[in-house]
Formats: C-alpha cells, sequence, structure tokens
C-alpha cells in the first residue's frame, strides 16, 4: 500500500475516499425519494404502514447521511490538498457548479434537521412530511452539480487555452458540456435504482428472517415495482452514455470494449481474457452490438484503440468494470421484471427462500454497480485528469505525506463502515417492525 | 467595491460564522465530556441533544462553503494552500469525521458510550487548533520555494511562538465563546444547575481570552511587522472589541441580560475578526499571494456573487425558519416538545 510516488499515492486515496462517499451519497440522493412515496401513499390510503414506514427508513436514512456528510466533506477538501494544480485550473471556470453544490447542501442540511427533529410538533402529519420535498430536492441537486463538475473532466467546454493560460471563460458553457445530459441522468436514476434495490433486500430479508407482517410485504412490493422502472431507465440512459462516448471520448468505449482495430459492424465483447499477444480469448461476442451501443447501427464504424497513442490510452482493466457494471444491470431488471409479473400472475415461486435471497442480494449488487460505472468512468479517463488538457502526473501535489494519509483514512473509513452497520442493527433489531407496528396501532404515537 | 474585495468579504464573513457556530459547538463537546469525567453526570447532555444535534450539518456546511468558495475565487490558493495544508488539514479532516460521526452514531442511535463522548470532547479542542495552523502559516515564513513549489517547513512552524499563540487563542476562543452562549441558553431552558455551571466556565476563560489574544499581537510583531504595524492602525476596533469584552464579563459577573451578553460577544468577536482581516489585506499569503494575483476571471467572478445573491435569497429564510424552531421556540427549548 505504500507509494514511491506522490501521483500513485493521491489516486489510490482519492479512489478510496469516492469509493466509500459514493456508497452514503447514493443513498443520500435516492432514499428521500422513497420516504415521500411511502408518506405520501399512507395519507393517500390512510394505511398506518406506509407512514411508518417512511419513520423507520428515514431513521436510517439519518445515520447514513450523517457519514455522507463526513465522508463528502474529506472528498472536498481533498481535492485541493491532493490536486492543487487541477483545482487552480479548474476552480477559474468550473467552480460555479461546485459552489452552487454548497448552496444544495445547505438546503438540504437546513430541512433535514428540522425534519428529523420535528416529528411530533406537528398536529398535522401533512405538514411534517412536506419538509421532506426540500431535502430530496437538495440532495438531487448535489448530485446534479457535483456530476457536471465531474462531466466537464471528461469533456472540458468553455474556455480557451493561450500558452498556458486560460482565456475567454464562460461559466455556463463550461457547466453544459456535451457530457453533462448524459452523466447527470444516469447517475440520478441510478441513485433511485440502487436506493429501491437496497430497501427492497432488507424487506426480503425480514421475510427471510420468519417476519409474516405484511408491512414487509408491503414494503418489498412496492420498492421493487419503483426498482425495475429505474433499473430500466438506467439501462436506457447507459447506451445514450455508450453513444456519447463513441462521439467524444472514443479512447475510453475502446478500452472499456477491447475493441483494438478500427472496423464497422464492431461486436461486442463480454468478459474473457487478454493473452499475452492482446488477443482476446474465452469471451462472450454479441455481433454488431458495439456498433450499435456507440451508434445505435451495425453497420458503424467504431475506432480501436491502436489509433491512439500508446500513453494516452487507459487501463484495459475498464473492461471488467464495464461488464460487471452491465451484467448487474441486466440481472435487476429481469429479476425485478420476473417478480412483478409474478405477483400479478400469482407465481409462487417469487415468494420462496431462493427467490428472496436473490432479492436480498440486489441490494449490495446494485451498489457495486454504483461502484463499476465509476471505477470504469475515472479510470477509464486516465491519464487524463482533465481530458486532453491536463494528466493527473501535472495535477498531483508534490507532498511526501500523502503515503502516511492513506494510512489514517482507510482506518477512519474502516471504523466508519464498521460503526454505520453496527449502528443501523441496533436501531432495528431494538425497536421490531412487530412491537412498533403494534403500538402505533393501539394510538400510542410514541414510536 | 472591486471584486476581489466582495469576494474576500464574503468569504471572511462566512468563515465568521463558522468560527461562532463552530465553537459553541466544539465548547459544548468539550464541557459535556469534562463534566463526565468530573462525574457531574450529563448535565450538558440534554443540551447538546436538543440545540446541537439538529444544527450540526448546517454548522458543517458553513466550513465547506468556506474551502469551496474560496478555490472558487481564489483559485491560486486551491494550489498553495493544498500543496502546504496536506498534514494539518487531514488530520482537521479526520477529528471532523470523528465529530460528524458522534452524532450519527450516538445521539441518532440513543445508546451513550463514555469513550466516545471522550473523543467527542478532545476533537472540540484538536479541531481548532489543527485549522487555525492555516492562520499562522498565512503570515509568512514557514513556506519557501523549492524547485518552483512551495514547501511548509515544519520545524519553523512548530517551534514559533506566533503559531502558538494562534493555537492558544483559538481553544481558548472555542471555550470561551460556547460558555457565554450556553449560559443563555442553558438559562432558556431554566436549567438553574447548568446556568451556573457554565457561567463559571465563562468567567474562568474570559481573562485567558485577552492574554493570549494580546500575545498575538505582541509576538506578531516580532514574526510579521507589516502585518502588526496594520494591526495598530486599527487599534480602534480592537479598543471597542475590549470594550465589549468588558460588558459581556460585567453582565455575566451580575448575573443578568444573558441575552445581551450573546450580543455583545458577537459583536466583540465581529469586530476582532474583521479587524484582524482588514490588516491582513491584501495579503492571502504573506509575501506570496495577494488576493489581486490570486483572483479568479472576471466572468467566474460574476457569476458566483449572482448565486451567492440568489443563494442567500434561499436561505435567509430556511435559516430564520431554523432559528425560530430550535433556539427561539420557548417550548421546545423548555424540552415540553420533544424529538420524536
Ligand atoms: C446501479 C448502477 C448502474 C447500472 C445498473 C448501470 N450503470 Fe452505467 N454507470 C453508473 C451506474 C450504473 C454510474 C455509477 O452512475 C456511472 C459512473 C459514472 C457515471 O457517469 O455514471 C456509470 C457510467 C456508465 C458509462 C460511462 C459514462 C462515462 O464514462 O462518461 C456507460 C457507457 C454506462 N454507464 C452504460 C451503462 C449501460 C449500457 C448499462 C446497462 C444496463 C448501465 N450503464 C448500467
Ligand atoms: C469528487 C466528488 C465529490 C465531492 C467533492 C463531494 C463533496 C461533498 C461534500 C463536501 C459533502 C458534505 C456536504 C455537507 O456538509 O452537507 C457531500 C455530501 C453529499 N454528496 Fe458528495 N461529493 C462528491 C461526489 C458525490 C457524488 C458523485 C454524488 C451523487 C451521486 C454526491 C452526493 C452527495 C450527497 C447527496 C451528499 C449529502 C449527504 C448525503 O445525503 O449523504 N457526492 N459531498
Ligand atoms: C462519487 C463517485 C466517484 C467515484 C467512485 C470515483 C472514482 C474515482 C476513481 C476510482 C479514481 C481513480 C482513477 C485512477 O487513478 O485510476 C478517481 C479519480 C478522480 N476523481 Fe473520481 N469518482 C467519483 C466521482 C467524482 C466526481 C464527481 C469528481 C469531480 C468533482 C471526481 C474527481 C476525481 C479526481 C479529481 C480524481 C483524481 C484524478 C484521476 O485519477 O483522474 N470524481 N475517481
Amino acid at each position: 500500500m505504500i507509494f514511491e510516488d506522490p501521483v500513485m499515492a493521491s489516486r489510490f486515496l482519492t479512489l478510496m475516499t469516492l469509493t466509500f462517499h459514493i456508497i452514503y451519497a447514493t443513498i443520500g440522493v435516492g432514499i428521500p425519494l422513497f420516504i415521500i412515496i411511502a408518506h405520501w401513499l399512507g395519507i393517500r390510503k390512510n394505511d398506518e404502514h406506509y407512514i411508518y414506514m417512511a419513520r423507520r427508513w428515514s431513521r436510517g436514512y439519518l445515520v447514513t447521511v450523517a457519514v455522507g456528510v463526513v465522508t463528502g466533506t474529506i472528498i472536498g477538501l481533498q481535492l485541493s490538498l491532493l490536486w492543487p494544480r487541477f483545482m487552480e485550473l479548474a476552480g477559474q471556470i468550473i467552480a460555479l457548479p461546485l459552489f452552487m453544490e454548497t448552496f444544495a447542501f445547505f438546503f438540504e442540511a437546513i430541512f433535514l434537521g428540522i425534519y428529523a427533529y420535528t416529528w411530533d410538533r406537528f398536529d398535522n402529519q401533512k405538514k411534517h412530511f412536506l419538509l421532506l420535498i426540500p431535502v430530496a430536492i437538495g440532495g438531487g441537486m448535489s448530485a446534479f452539480f457535483i456530476t457536471i463538475v465531474n462531466s466537464f473532466m471528461n469533456a472540458p467546454a468553455g474556455f480557451d487555452l493561450v500558452n498556458g493560460e486560460l482565456v475567454n471563460a464562460n461559466p455556463i458553457a463550461a457547466m453544459f458540456n456535451p457530457a453533462m445530459p448524459t452523466k447527470v441522468f444516469h447517475v440520478v436514476v441510478s441513485s433511485y435504482m440502487t436506493a429501491a434495490f437496497v430497501l427492497a433486500s432488507i424487506a426480503a430479508y425480514r421475510l427471510l428472517k420468519g417476519s409474516r407482517h405484511s408491512y414487509h410485504k408491503k414494503a418489498l412490493y412496492l420498492t421493487m415495482k419503483i426498482g425495475l422502472i429505474f433499473a430500466i431507465a438506467t439501462a436506457i440512459n447507459g447506451d445514450f452514455s455508450g453513444k456519447y462516448l463513441a462521439a467524444y471520448q472514443p479512447e475510453k468505449l475502446a478500452a472499456a470494449e477491447w475493441h483494438f482495430e478500427t472496423d464497422d459492424y464492431a461486436p461486442l465483447l463480454m468478459y474473457g481474457i487478454l493473452d499475452e499477444d492482446q488477443e482476446v480469448k474465452y469471451a462472450i461476442k454479441v455481433p454488431y452490438m458495439l456498433s450499435i451501443l456507440g451508434f445505435g447501427n451495425p453497420a458503424a464504424e467504431v475506432i480501436g484503440l491502436n489509433d491512439f497513442p500508446e500513453e494516452e490510452t487507459p487501463p484495459l482493466i475498464v473492461h471488467y468494470f464495464f461488464d460487471s457494471m452491465v451484467t448487474i444491470g441486466s440481472f435487476m431488471i429481469i429479476l425485478a421484471l420476473i417478480y412483478w409479473i409474478g405477483i400479478k400472475r400469482g407465481w409462487t415461486f417469487v415468494k420462496s427462500r431462493i427467490y428472496r435471497w436473490l432479492i436480498v442480494l440486489g441490494g449490495p449488487l446494485s451498489i457495486l454497480a454504483i461502484e463499476f460505472g465509476w471505477w470504469m468512468a475515472e479510470v477509464g479517463r486516465q491519464p487524463w485528469i482533465l481530458r486532453g488538457i491536463m494528466t493527473v502526473e501535472e495535477a498531483a501535489t508534490t507532498s511526501d505525506y500523502v503515503n502516511v494519509m492513506i494510512i489514517l483514512f482507510a482506518l477512519l473509513y474502516l471504523i466508519l463502515g464498521v460503526g454505520t452497520v453496527v449502528v443501523l442493527r441496533r436501531i432495528f433489531k431494538n425497536n421490531p417492525v412487530e412491537k412498533e407496528l403494534k403500538a402505533v396501532e393501539q394510538g400510542d404515537d410514541q414510536a | 467595491m472591486s471584486l476581489e474585495i466582495l469576494g474576500i468579504a464574503v468569504l471572511w464573513t462566512f468563515l465568521f460564522g463558522y468560527v461562532i457556530i463552530g465553537s459553541i459547538d466544539y465548547g459544548a463537546g468539550f464541557f459535556n465530556a469534562y463534566s463526565i469525567i468530573t462525574g457531574k453526570q450529563h448535565i450538558l447532555s440534554k443540551i447538546i441533544q436538543q440545540y446541537l444535534s439538529p444544527v450540526w450539518e448546517i454548522t458543517n456546511v458553513f466550513f465547506v462553503f468556506f474551502f469551496v468558495g474560496i478555490v472558487g475565487f481564489f483559485p491560486q490558493t486551491a494550489y498553495y494552500i493544498g500543496t502546504i495544508f496536506l498534514i494539518p488539514g487531514s488530520i482537521g479532516l479526520i477529528l471532523l469525521a470523528i465529530r460528524g460521526s458522534y452524532y450519527a452514531f450516538e445521539t441518532y442511535s440513543s445508546k451513550g458510550h463514555k469513550g466516545y463522548a471522550f473523543m467527542y470532547g478532545l476533537t472540540g479542542l484538536l479541531i481548532p487548533a489543527s485549522l487555525s495552523t492555516v492562520l499562522a502559516i498565512s503570515e509568512g515564513g514557514f513556506v519557501y520555494l523549492e524547485e518552483g513549489n512551495p514547501v511548509l517547513d515544519y520545524w519553523e512552524l512548530f517551534t514559533s511562538p506566533v503559531s502558538w499563540s494562534i493555537v492558544a487563542l483559538s481553544i481558548v476562543a472555542v471555550l470561551y465563546i460556547s460558555s457565554v452562549f450556553l449560559t443563555w441558553y442553558a438559562n432558556q431552558t431554566g436549567d438553574e444547575d447548568a446556568t451556573n455551571l457554565m457561567r463559571k466556565y465563562a468567567l474562568i476563560w474570559a481573562v485567558p481570552l485577552i492574554i493570549t489574544a494580546v500575545g498575538i499581537v505582541y509576538e506578531l510583531s516580532f514574526h510579521n511587522t507589516e502585518h502588526y504595524n496594520r494591526l495598530t492602525d486599527l487599534w480602534w476596533m480592537f479598543g471597542l472589541s475590549f470594550i465589549l469584552w468588558a460588558l459581556t464579563v460585567w453582565l455575566l459577573w451580575k448575573k443578568r441580560n444573558y441575552g445581551t451578553a450573546v450580543w455583545l460577544l458577537f459583536g466583540q468577536f465581529a469586530l476582532a475578526f474583521y479587524g484582524y482581516g482588514i490588516s491582513h489585506y491584501p495579503y492571502l499569503l504573506y509575501p506570496h499571494l495577494t488576493i489581486y494575483e490570486g483572483f479568479t476571471n472576471q466572468a467566474m467572478a460574476i457569476s458566483l456573487v449572482i448565486v451567492f445573491i440568489l443563494g442567500l435569497a434561499l436561505l435567509v429564510p430556511s435559516l430564520y425558519l431554523v432559528l425560530k424552531l430550535f433556539l427561539f421556540d420557548k417550548d421546545y427549548v423548555q424540552g415540553k416538545k420533544n424529538k420524536g
């Protein structure tokens, strides 16, 4: 884990922090939507179960948000500490969405604070529920703005470089760069998808552990249904992301597909390994599919990696990241679709133990897909930090102490990660649904 | 007013906000831990639950706002400060993380753990200490250029009386600000024990505050004469600040008008904080970087200012709502309405 070179050390520390932050950030973006939906259903159907669902989810959510805030603060400052040259240049042109993001945080933090501490201060539950809308908007806006910054790194726009000086800065044009639409949409939609399947995973787990309460069944059905919609949206949008890559970052797409020679009618390769001569072996080949993913046309020509200077091609490992993400995405669509049809048609196997275990698996898998997606997007940008303009080498800090910081932060994330699990378990173990619901049903609203 | 000055004024104001509400938070954590150790039990735990927990994320955003804002308005600081601030900055971050997770893990899950409360209290003193080193660094003399890259001379920094006097002031200020504020807050809740305890702490820390503040000025006269001279030009601001301090202490002594005492305290710190800031002008980092060299381009500056104004329009009403609910709602403050 000890790196000779501050560049490698900084890359590793950034990878570690972001990989950790994104788990909490995704939940932070996604869960409020489901709390709102449950709360709203509860009021509309006049069903205590849904109101209680909202309350229970929001309790767990508070814990994850707090860790999200902590790790987000870390990455926010680390960007300057580890990549000072990058922030100096980027600050001149992409600071605007970063700055807007802090307002989104403010907004979210304020209403979350109010929501969390005012459960019993509103005579009318509806009013209290309204507080969550700004929370969800704030979380969504944070994701929106920070993803804009990231899309700028992939497709810098809105300025000219003259002798290394940045001129003609246009912050708005920088925000609306070519990578922005697909990226923002994909990130937000996949967050909702992941949040849905994480919640479904919990409900399925409870049912497996012997709970027969209809509360869990309602939760499972609700989240699987919404999860299905967002999973399909994620996949469709992923297809657009592929088209964006083909047009603006062909080297990333080629690396993700191990596509070496420029060719038309290009096939899509899944998995496989590379031998010494850069030949792909044991891969599953889907004819024409890469041309379709890139251009929507089986005859289209897709640029191969060999057409790029070697020092500008990304690491080939991104192939596995990409394949894993797509596999998980497809798996989740099928799983949720069969479940949904199965419930409608009364197929019993979707209520079997095996099927429920698959659903339990779906939550962690979706989070993994998020990680794979980001690794593929970020590692696939190498060697650039700002594509075509600045490499990671040029951007990194020159300080020799990054190694030590890696150890300290690794310890910290370990503690935070374990702490989250322990605390969430304690909160929910000590207050089992059956016990709390009984209290609710008896009109004793102290849960 | 030029855009450069407007930019730094906005950032300085947010930093002031962070210093005040952060200090309240940090000090409260320390006093809480202290009262657990000395067996005075949870005199303060309730206050932390009631007032601090709902607002800790807001406190944190003030900090985020500051470092994001400074990179926006003065991108070159990202380069200078980023390169040299790695260690104190990272330590500060880790401490902040421990602190934030206290809220996540302790208050939300409602089971106290003594060790954690102790760490939480300790971070309350260590965070200001580690973050305030950036103020010491900005006084110059600790950074030299090596092959064009700024390098921090840790030995020089750790042996310098200037950095230690700044660290000392930051710790004492935390204890003083929070004890004055909590005296008022405890009094609002009608909790006499807590009021008396906090009042005692406030009086204890009042004099060390002035001593450490004077200590910094004294040390600066050797370390950075230019800054020292500009400071003394602004003597009237510090004089006024001193008078407000004296009035605060007098009110506390007489056990009356705790609310006014808090306002006087804010005034005292505002005068000193802006006095210090103005005298630092035009340098961000002596002598390498001024606000003029480090400033961003026109287009970015203007869009940042516009976003800032729009943002305030959104924030001020929401912040008002928070204050109304958690600070000025008599029933809530007195614990009649509780959290769910
Ligand atoms: C639940 C998570 C999830 C799932 C199931 C998928 N994705 Fe994804 N994908 C992401 C989560 C994600 C992400 C984490 O949100 C990324 C990382 C960076 C980004 O912009 O979004 C991403 C990036 C990303 C990129 C790279 C964009 C870039 O580098 O600019 C492409 C081409 C796709 N995805 C395509 C797909 C396709 C064709 C999918 C088919 C099912 C798919 N994704 C499923
Ligand atoms: C380099 C990338 C990132 C940086 C610098 C960053 C920065 C931050 C900061 C500073 C915070 C804490 C704000 C506070 O004090 O309240 C935070 C929290 C958050 N971040 Fe990140 N973030 C990054 C990546 C992301 C991504 C990719 C997403 C969304 C997909 C995201 C979504 C959030 C959300 C929703 C929160 C609020 C806390 C929560 O709800 O969990 N962040 N981030
Ligand atoms: C939160 C989800 C994200 C994850 C999981 C993620 C993942 C990664 C990974 C794995 C790397 C290391 C790449 C390598 O060195 O090979 C990296 C680098 C980096 N990322 Fe991201 N990233 C995320 C979002 C963002 C966003 C939103 C930004 C922009 C604000 C960003 C800025 C950076 C920077 C500056 C680097 C260092 C330079 C580089 O290695 O290219 N990341 N990230």
